[in-house]
């Protein structure tokens, strides 16, 4: 025991002084992966553009005044308010919004049956959800596209089944966006509940019923909150990165279905260009989500401190 | 003892329960009747079935064939939330997503009482289980005796008709388990409502029943009250399970008006109640450790030589090796005035009158 103690203080003399340095990799990796890119991305808005890309390194608020205001082709009319890009936002916060519902109404089913399955098969269950995702997110992508469009596979059926007279037409639709995303990101739904789920105590289920909770009850009153936070994390899981997807609305969808993440990857592709304009809308959007974060903290720490 | 007028109205008849899980059966056949007002233990090993008969009554396990009857009615068909049933589960089960007070209050607000109504016989069963005080807490926050009193309290607090209490002592420490007994059964004769209550623990089912039926093997082997079961064990697995038994190999010369003559190992005979019919030839006797006494070996019943003690604080656990090589287990009590033979001593064992019971097998 006294030479446990000892030894305890004796490490805590060894590291006295040297918590700096034991902590350093951790920030370097914070520093570089993170609040650089950050730094850039918030330096870069403030930029002049460069007609082939890249920056002038001198102040201009023009990128923010292109988002949100209309000053004619030539830049001499009073300004308006410019409604193109927070449309494009709105619409990829609708988007976003509707794939992480679907993702949650398929999502939270599925986990919830692999949670209650024996232990032996939701591994097998899980490899199943997890195996279509080794794939390369852009060639799946491009394989629902050949799936869906007018001559393709998910029509021939149909049109064999004789549910449909003639093909629905899918590519380039909002709906093909919603697919594409939902596609894209469900595991991220399933996953997190699912750890919730699989830790669900069943014991409640009966004591609730116990107490008179129907089944709807016991889903609404116990169940639920339980999964709560798996549902929350999964929600954000798959919010997240749908409002800044590209490769589903690129492909899948045509300028109708413009989204933000579209928005921002043309601002950095080829010549034409405007990387204060991408940088501008990115702090945007970084800005949203944060809000929807610091927003969902704070509910959280005030719920735990009750 | 306190007297007191058994009322017999039957509260719960479980008629030929018999429950299979495939090709193993966990009841076979289980017939009993639960008197109104009675603190009902059913006690076994694990694996025994009493378990499963209570969840059979919660409607958790739908029953193979039989039927269950509550005050009459048939409940077997029942779902859980449809019967006038609460439980208090091993583990408590409690939301932890929930004050103790909205625990409480979920039974009653699922039967539709009023905020108002729910509230005040909230206050009510936490004061009965003395937990006011903590109302606001959230499960997570109290010790496992008061985690404990809320799942009685929840359970309590929609007035069932029945309670069912699956092994609700086993997470409590001894000291703890030891007082929570006694309050528990002050709360069964405060609220007059029907407790069945399952245990493995014999010093609990003694302590607090009213009546036990001792279960093994998906059958029950004997209903009784603790004195009946403890005293008068109706075979082997009775008498071996409740308390500490010597079980003696003896040949039964006959059996009449409930009292039998055998012959005891070394020779002598004995006459000894028998429980049930008896047939003769060979039979066992079962004969508890502290009704032995030792004495000179001249004359005495068995004799044998001290094989071994353990002392066990208040008394002293006497290992006697028989002339047929069976070992018998006495108890002595600790005391200055008796002294313990060594070890080696040739000794005789004396019963007590009535101390000796003849089992069915």
């Amino acid at each position: 025991m006294a030479g446990g103690m000892a030894s305890a203080s004796n490490s805590a003399g060894i590291y006295k002084g040297r918590a700096g340095l034991l902590i350093l990799p951790s920030w370097l990796v914070i520093g570089f992966f993170l609040l650089l890119p950050v730094c850039m991305m918030l330096i870069y808005s403030f930029l002049t553009k460069e007609f082939r890309g890249g920056v002038i390194w001198e102040f201009s608020l023009a990128a923010y005044d292109q988002f949100f205001f209309n000053r004619g082709l030539f830049g001499d009319e009073p300004p308006k308010i410019e409604w193109t890009y927070i449309t494009i936002f709105w619409r990829s916060l609708w988007q976003a919004g509707l794939a992480t519902a679907f993702c949650l109404v398929i999502g939270f089913p599925t986990a919830w049956f692999i949670a209650t399955r024996v232990p032996r098969h939701r591994t097998v269950w899980l490899l199943l959800i997890t195996i279509p995702y080794w794939v390369n997110l852009l060639i799946r992508t491009v394989s629902m596209k050949f799936l869906i469009r007018d001559t393709g596979p998910l029509n021939e059926f149909l049109l064999w089944l004789g549910m449909i007279g003639e093909p629905i037409h899918l590519i380039n639709t909002n709906l093909a966006v919603q697919l594409g995303l939902f596609y894209s990101y469900l595991p991220f739904m399933v996953l997190p509940i699912y750890a919730s789920a699989e830790r669900y105590n069943f014991a409640l289920s009966e004591a609730a019923a116990d107490l008179y909770a129907g089944r709807w009850t016991i889903l609404r009153l116990i169940i639920l909150p339980a999964v709560k936070p798996g549902i929350i994390a999964g929600s954000i899981l798959v919010f997240v990165p749908s409002l800044g997807a590209f490769l589903a609305p690129d492909l899948l969808g045509g300028a109708k279905t413009f989204m933000i993440g579209s928005l921002i990857e043309e601002q950095f592709k080829g010549n034409a260009g405007n990387w204060p304009f991408g940088a501008a809308v990115s702090m945007i959007l970084l800005s949203i989500v944060m809000t929807v974060l610091i927003f969902y903290a704070r509910n959280q720490t005030r719920r735990e401190a009750l | 003892m306190l007297q007191r007028t058994q009322d017999t109205t039957v509260a719960v008849d479980i008629d030929r329960v018999t429950k299979n899980y495939g090709a193993f059966t966990a009841l076979s056949g289980v017939s009993l009747d639960i008197r109104d007002n009675e603190f009902f233990t059913l006690l076994g090993p694990s694996g025994c079935g009493k378990t499963t008969l209570l969840r059979s009554i919660a409607g958790f396990e739908e029953i193979s064939d039989g039927a269950i009857r509550l005050y009459g009615d048939d409940i077997a068909g029942l779902p859980p939330h449809q019967r006038p049933v609460n439980t208090v589960f091993q583990q408590y089960a409690l939301f932890p997503h929930m004050t103790v007070a909205q625990n409480v209050m979920f039974g009653l607000l699922r039967l539709r009482k009023s905020d108002s109504e729910a509230q005040t016989r909230c206050a009510e069963v936490l004061e009965l289980v003395q937990l006011s005080p903590f109302a606001q807490r959230y499960p997570n926050q109290l010790s496992g005796g008061q985690q404990q009193r809320v799942a009685l309290a929840r359970a309590l607090a929609p007035k069932p008709k029945l309670l069912l209490l699956d092994e609700p002592l086993s997470a409590l420490d001894l000291k703890l388990r030891q007082a929570v007994r006694v309050e528990l059964k002050q709360i069964q004769k405060e609220t007059g409502i029907t407790f069945i209550f399952v245990t493995h623990d014999q010093e609990e089912a003694l302590t607090m029943s009213d009546r036990i039926a001792v279960m093994s093997a998906g059958e029950v082997q004997q209903v009784g009250t603790p004195r009946d079961v403890y005293e008068a064990p109706r075979n082997r697995f009775v008498a071996d399970f409740i308390g500490e038994t010597n079980l003696l190999d003896v040949s039964v010369t006959s059996v009449a008006d409930g009292q039998a003559l055998c012959v005891l190992p070394g020779g002598r005979e004995i006459i000894c109640p028998a429980a049930a019919v008896v047939d003769p030839g060979p039979g066992h006797l079962s004969v508890r450790p502290e009704r032995m006494t030792l004495t000179a070996p001249a004359d005495a019943l068995l004799s044998g030589r001290v094989e071994n003690h353990v002392y066990l604080g208040t008394d002293m656990q006497v290992m006697v090796r028989l002339e047929d090589n069976e070992v018998l287990t006495l108890r002595v009590q600790n005391s200055d005035a008796v002294s313990v033979p060594d070890i080696g001593t040739q000794v005789g064992i004396a019963l007590e009158a009535g101390a000796a019971r003849l089992l069915a097998d």
